[in-house]
């Protein structure tokens, strides 16, 4: 049995819950037979959490997203959203890679969300003109994806999903492709914009620092099939600073913590790779 | 090794790099120009000289003298213009259509399931061929002429159309779902815009073809159009006049050659600047 359920704004605000997720599972079915990607997931996060899912490649981490943000069906379980405030979309993704319209400047990808909204012209400048100079973006908001950086490109994708002003951020994996510095001052960049609004985010990562760095609770997820393995709460007081935060011995103590769950499962993909391949 | 010896030694060692007097690039533009120049200056000789038959091959300046007096009677205008008008209505006719159907084809799986099988067994037949019977179905008149540009250019816009949109990364579809566009909107905004490097390619083979037909189509049932001034020119034995006709269906293809070129950079301006 599968059930989504937009339960009602006000009743969902008592609770304080905006997503709640009951044994929800999915199964794809392939030509050499059913695959189970997500195993029985439960999961309730509340309003303004900054999410984080930590797991092995190839755990179910992206089907998950993909099932919160509409572009998938769950084979069974139940996915309870609260609904959205009026006229203020469920949700936007951050996708993994270029997935910037290339056929369109940075100020038209930006605006992509309100466009096809059908804003009044005069509120869609003002957002989008304020999120672009928010990513530092303003100067190049007549270029062409391809004439950006990948770091530029993330942030114009960031820009469009934050002008949008959903209820809930998904962002799968935006800074995966980056290079170390880039990744540093995206997230620095990211948190800053973020404290403005303090959405409800649900960010998937493979980076156990990344998690730290940003989360307020992090879901590790087990190797193939995807279920929760074990869920962790992150102390540390925000705003954050990033390097500052990075230097704290209690930091290191939690992504050492982490990484003893994380290890096993990443080896027991690690094996699975390898029955495949022999 | 003194000083000025090893300054000396320097010397021979740094040269400039060799400075050309032409750079490659202008010699091959001056080349477009220079040989066909050339190979009309040797066909003229050749005719003057009795070599070649000019029963067959007038000399260019009789060419161009004919082609002067075609100008000036206002013959030549006037079947480019009927030529023209042909064309423009049969692209139109046909590239509209091709274009939506191609890139909703695209779109949709189950259309195309249905349509194309009827698109690729209709596709090989050459269009010279169907003339006979659209000039039965269409008549003597203007209709046939730009229904056989239409069938002409309607293949290649809506292949390409349909081919463009199918290369799409899928993620940009996912983009379009995600922040709320309706199928129009995606239409609009993703795969039109997304399908546009390759629909220009179509429009370009299928103008070309246009360009064929029209001079086919003309030669047969028609008393205007540069394809009626060729096969007329055959009946009344003036060579001159057929090689005036080819001359201006070579320029005008070359005209629209630029001019698509040109709506290329402004339509597509993501793929310019590579």
């Amino acid at each position: 049995m599968t059930t989504t359920t937009l339960t009602d704004g006000a009743a969902a605000a008592n609770q304080d819950t905006k997503i709640r997720i009951r044994g929800l599972s999915k199964v794809f079915h392939t030509k050499s037979g059913a695959f189970t990607a997500l195993d029985d997931i439960n999961l309730e996060i509340p309003v303004g959490c900054f999410f984080m899912i930590v797991g092995p490649s190839g755990c179910g981490k992206t089907t998950l997203l993909r099932i919160l943000a509409g572009l998938e069906e769950h084979s069974s379980g139940s996915l309870e959203i609260a609904s959205p405030a009026a006229n203020r979309p469920g949700n936007s993704m951050v996708f993994q890679g270029d997935s910037l319209f290339p056929w369109m400047t940075v100020w038209e990808n930006a605006a992509y969300g309100l466009t096809m909204r059908g804003l009044p012209k005069s509120e869609i400048k003002n957002v989008v003109g304020h999120y672009l100079s928010r990513t530092g973006l303003s100067r190049f908001h007549d270029y062409y994806p391809h004439q950006l950086s990948g770091g530029m490109r993330q942030r114009v994708s960031i820009a469009r999903a934050f002008a949008n002003d959903p209820d809930i951020l998904l962002m799968d994996e935006p800074f995966s492709a980056l290079d170390e510095q880039n990744k540093l001052l995206l997230q620095e960049e990211l948190l800053r914009i973020w404290e403005e609004t303090r959405k409800t985010v649900m960010f998937i990562t493979h980076s156990v620092d990344e998690a730290v760095t940003l989360g307020d609770r992090i879901m590790i997820m087990t190797a193939h099939p995807g279920r929760s393995k074990v869920l962790v709460d992150v102390p540390f007081e925000r705003p954050r600073r990033v390097l500052e935060l990075r230097a704290r011995p209690e930091y290191g103590e939690l992504v050492y913590n982490i990484w003893g769950h994380l290890r096993e499962e990443v080896q027991r993909a690690r094996a699975q790779d390898e029955g495949r391949a022999s | 090794m003194t000083n000025a010896a090893q300054d000396a030694n320097l010397k021979t060692r740094s040269f400039a790099p060799r400075r050309r007097a032409w750079s490659r690039e202008s010699v091959e533009r001056a080349m477009n120009i220079v040989s066909p120049v050339a190979l009309l200056l040797v066909w003229e000789f050749c005719a003057r000289a009795g070599w070649i038959d000019v029963r067959f091959f007038p000399a260019p300046s009789k060419v161009f003298q004919v082609m002067y007096n075609l100008i000036q009677n206002g013959q030549l205008e006037k079947h480019v213009w009927a030529s023209l008008q042909r064309l423009w209505w049969g692209i139109l006719f046909g590239g509209f259509p091709a274009l939506i159907l191609g890139v909703a084809m695209g779109m949709y799986r189950t259309l195309r399931v249905i349509v194309e099988p009827v698109i690729m067994a209709t596709y090989p037949i050459p269009k010279s061929a169907i003339l006979p019977l659209i000039l039965l179905i269409f008549g003597l008149g203007e209709a046939s002429k730009i229904v056989m540009v239409a069938t002409g250019v309607f293949y290649p816009i809506l292949i390409n159309a349909m081919a463009g949109v199918l290369e799409i990364n899928k993620i940009y579809f996912d983009v379009g779902r995600n922040f709320g566009a309706s199928r129009w909107q995606v239409f609009r905004t993703v795969a039109l815009p997304g399908a546009m490097p390759l629909i220009m390619t179509g429009i370009k083979l299928g103008v070309g073809l246009g360009l064929v037909l029209i001079a086919i189509a003309e030669m047969v049932g028609a008393k205007s159009g540069l394809g009626y001034m060729i096969w007329n020119a055959w009946e009344i034995l003036s060579v001159e006049t057929m090689y005036v006709g080819l001359i201006s269906i070579a320029v005008l293809g070359l005209i629209f050659t630029l001019i698509l070129n040109e709506l290329e950079r402004i339509i597509v301006p993501w793929k310019s600047s590579r």
